[in-house]
């Protein structure tokens, strides 16, 4: 151990003050929780499907909302503007549910009936800036952002996901 | 064959593990010793039997035997042989036995020691290292069996180990291929590292279920389990700052952290793991709040399963996470399992961990490093909150809502801050007692230095307060630690007279972990230097430039020269930008921005061009490009100020750190004197 002169000014310790500690800590954590809990407030999202978007923005409810969105990205409808940096594509519904993902065989093949089906509702999605590597048909989007006109989203954050592509399913070769 | 001796020995492995348990159980309760002995060569000998079976699967990969089911995912002909070598845990079968292999390793290292003086811990540690061995190894052995092989029966393609009727092996003429964005030299470290950190800490929690278990309440587990905590640690800070390397080098967002569950459950066990390594100080020291790092290492276990869980279940959708699988379940019976039966235990001798020293001073050592434990915890919290709350929220109200990096950053920035403000005072406060008079001698003279850090930056045109304020508390932590190696070299001189050479290696050879301790914490300070940078100073823009065209981003400048679009040996082509980066009209370098195109899983990966400085990092993305006509290229452009500390600062820790953990006979004499409680 360090044996300086800050040992030797060492009192005596003086007993009976662990109230003043006691009440030291209660602040520290009741402000911990305050940070939590005012943070959580101010950043809850909504996590929805097209469904259930469309639904709540024709009711009003989503007006000048922030929320999130999943579905699925229909390939052909991708169109980037290299000018303008605008890229924009259409999501197709995909239940949020798990159970009716593992129904459908996996969430792969749930995207993938999700895009082949056209009776299914879909949204357009608008987003300004660098194209992500990984939008491509059936890949999973996940937009963060809000609508700007009825069926029409800006992201501003996009999140996709290839369910195939983190750990291939059968290889083609040997599927036919 | 190979895969047969890969299963076989997998297998083997198993049963071993098993046999390990019951054998040092029975032995304790027979008190026979031949039976812990027993348990003991049992868990000398898993380490090698699942050599024997990575070593299969390693030929498996190197070999391009595509009739393996994981092979066959996660590698192809194309790929070069340190990738094949790294996609044996490119997968979520490959990368469990991995795991398994790694804890083999580490159980098999524990009983290498001698332990005489600890024979009392020794079944224990056993039951723990080998029981936890024995549940990866079930997952490996049924349910993420890396052997499996394709079958033809029939028509049919059947997956399955064993030869089913009738069929015969059948295997694709290439593989799938390790997904495009895992191929990077950070990957061929970061996963490792990340698993070495979970790994390590079980150690220190079998040696504290020993201690728990045999109701031995004094430091002895906490000596015995130091080194390894400390290297445990600093895997696990590697593997966290590895991945946010790899996330600048490659995934093209300018950023590094994103707060992505996945991150999220990484950094918790880092968390835990770092209050506990503070707690265990307290009682080494000082022999108060015994049940801290008890708690502590509990939870930092729990939060290691509960992060392999998360990536493993299918529960969440991020770059980290494997297939959905079925072992999701049997994980959370196994977390619930331990966690029972851990706390259970801890409940049964709380009394007899129970120490008699109260906290005397609110500057004393011992309470800051309490307070700094407190807010450390504070951040785990949230975060936990974070990852879970969703779920609870989807059971409760039945809407799906999330929450994003804001709600994390705006708890972590405060929380950052007053860490490094204990980070200032801690140096200089002692243990036991401080007064606050005392205290305020010490600090005048860094403080007045540390106003540096608010005068520099204002003049310099910062206008952001919650910037000023960190750069003040860096300054400040960096001045108070200055000053403090500079009084302490002093002092010894005054009292030894030596020559300053001597003084100072004496003084280092002597508090060599206190020293450590404030080199790590100095790297900490880094890291905040380049947290503090690339957060409040981003800056970015785009734009589609024509072949000569120039774009600006102060400092910068950047003019687009040329592209290259070719194929590279690997099967992907390449789109290579030459950029030439100018700074007031002159050229000071050329960087390379370019996209790569993965032809067997036409994907594409985006790769930066960095001019990086101690300053700021010039980072520039290709965005798109006009193939035919040569147009033009599109790209987006980051300023990153600083955030070079962010890697420094992990260099500096991992000095620290190897400081601290350096075998050295005297100081280890000095520490296990000093550890005792007074």
């Amino acid at each position: 151990m360090v044996k300086d002169d800050l040992q030797q000014i060492e009192a005596e310790p003086r007993k009976g003050n662990a109230l003043k500690f006691i009440i030291g800590g209660i602040v520290i954590v009741a402000a911990i929780i305050y940070l939590m809990v005012s943070s959580l407030q101010a950043n809850i999202q909504y996590f929805l499907t097209v469904d259930e978007a469309m639904e709540k923005q024709l009711a009003g409810e989503l007006t000048g909302r922030n929320i999130r969105l999943s579905g699925a990205v229909l390939g052909e409808s991708i169109h980037y503007d290299m000018e303008t940096l605008e890229l924009s594509f259409s999501i197709v519904h995909v239940p949020g549910d798990i159970e009716l993902v593992d129904e459908e065989g996996g969430l792969a093949a749930a995207l993938h009936n999700a895009v082949m089906d056209p009776t299914r509702s879909q949204l357009k999605v608008v987003y300004y800036g660098a194209k992500p590597d990984l939008l491509q048909n059936e890949a999973q989007a996940i937009l963060t952002g809000e609508f700007i006109a009825e069926g029409v989203f800006e992201a501003d954050e996009l999140l996709l996901k290839c369910p195939t592509k983190y750990e291939g399913s059968v290889p083609d070769q040997i599927e036919s | 064959m190979v895969a047969e001796i890969g299963f076989g020995s997998l297998f083997i492995s198993l049963i071993v593990s098993v046999y390990g348990v019951i054998a040092a159980i029975y032995g304790v309760n027979q008190h026979q010793k031949k039976w812990v002995s027993s348990a003991q060569q049992a868990m000398r000998l898993v380490f090698p039997l699942l050599t024997v079976t990575v070593g299969s699967l390693l030929y498996l990969l190197i070999n391009n035997n595509f009739e393996v089911v994981y092979v066959s995912k996660v590698s192809s002909l194309s790929m070069p042989l340190y990738l094949k070598i790294t996609a044996l845990w490119g997968g979520q079968a490959g990368s469990l036995l991995f795991w398994s292999w790694l804890l083999a390793g580490f159980t098999s290292a524990v009983t290498l020691k001698k332990w005489e003086r600890d024979q009392d811990f020794l079944p224990w540690v056993i039951v723990v290292g080998l029981g936890t061995l024995a549940f990866f190894l079930v997952l490996n052995t049924f349910f993420e069996n890396p052997f499996v092989r394709y079958w033809q029966v029939n028509q049919d393609i059947v997956q399955s180990f064993t030869q089913p009727a009738g069929g015969f092996i059948i295997g694709p003429q290439n593989g799938a291929g390790l997904n495009p964005l895992l191929r990077h030299p950070g990957m061929v470290i970061h996963p490792p590292m990340q698993y070495l950190g979970f790994v390590a800490f079980i150690v220190p929690y079998a040696y504290a279920m020993a201690s728990l278990i045999t109701g031995r309440s004094d430091d002895r587990w906490i000596q015995l389990s130091r080194r390894w905590t400390l290297w445990a640690w600093l895997f696990l800070s590697l593997g966290l700052i590895l991945g946010a390397r790899w996330a600048y080098d490659v995934l093209g967002w300018g950023g590094y952290w994103g707060w992505d569950p996945v991150e999220i459950s990484a950094l918790m066990p880092w968390l835990s793991g770092t209050a506990f390594l503070h707690a265990v100080l307290i009682q080494e020291k000082r022999g108060m709040f015994k049940q801290w790092p008890i708690v502590l290492i509990i939870l930092t276990y729990l939060l290691v399963i509960f992060g392999t869980f998360l990536t493993r279940s299918g529960l969440l959708s991020s770059v980290h996470s494997f297939a959905a699988s079925a072992i999701g379940p049997i994980f959370l019976a196994f977390i619930a399992l331990t966690f029972i039966a851990s706390f259970w235990l801890l409940s049964s001798r709380w009394d007899k961990f129970k120490s008699r020293q109260e906290l005397t001073s609110f500057f004393s050592k011992e309470a800051l490093i309490l307070v700094s434990i407190i807010l450390l915890m504070g951040m785990l919290v949230t975060s936990f909150w974070g990852v879970i709350f969703p779920n609870i929220s989807e059971l409760v109200t039945g809407a799906k809502v999330t929450v994003g990096p804001p709600f994390y950053e705006r708890v972590a920035a405060p929380i950052l801050g007053g860490m490094l403000l204990i980070m200032v005072i801690c140096p200089l406060a002692v243990w036991s007692y401080v007064s606050f008079k005392h205290l305020g001698k010490l600090l005048w003279k860094p403080f007045a230095v540390s106003l540096l850090g608010i005068v520099l930056p204002l003049v310099g045109g910062l206008t952001k307060v919650p910037a000023v304020i960190a750069f003040w508390l860096i300054a400040f932590v960096l001045a108070v630690n200055g000053f403090e190696f500079v009084r302490r070299t002093r002092l010894r001189r005054k009292t030894e007279s030596e020559s300053m050479v001597n003084a100072i290696t004496r003084v280092f050879q002597r508090n060599k972990r206190s020293y450590a301790a404030m080199i790590i914490h100095i790297g900490i300070v880094f890291m905040g230097l380049g947290i503090i940078g690339i957060e409040f100073f981003q800056t970015e823009t785009q734009a589609t430039l024509a072949e000569g065209q120039e774009l600006e981003l102060a400092p910068y400048t950047m003019e687009y020269e040329a592209l290259e679009i070719f194929d590279a040996p690997d099967a992907r082509n390449v789109a290579r930008a030459v950029v030439l980066v100018k700074k007031d009209g002159e050229v000071i370098d050329e960087i390379y921005p370019r996209r790569d195109f993965y032809y067997d899983s036409s994907q594409p990966v985006t790769i930066p061009g960095v001019r990086s400085t101690l300053l700021d990092d010039f980072y520039v993305i290709l965005v798109d490009w006009k193939a035919v006509t040569s147009e033009g290229a599109t790209f987006k452009v980051y300023h990153n100020p600083l955030v070079q500390w962010l890697w420094i600062g992990a260099w500096v820790i991992i000095g620290g750190v190897v400081i601290a953990t350096w075998p050295d006979k005297k100081t280890s004499k000095v520490v296990s004197n000093s550890a005792r409680p007074k």
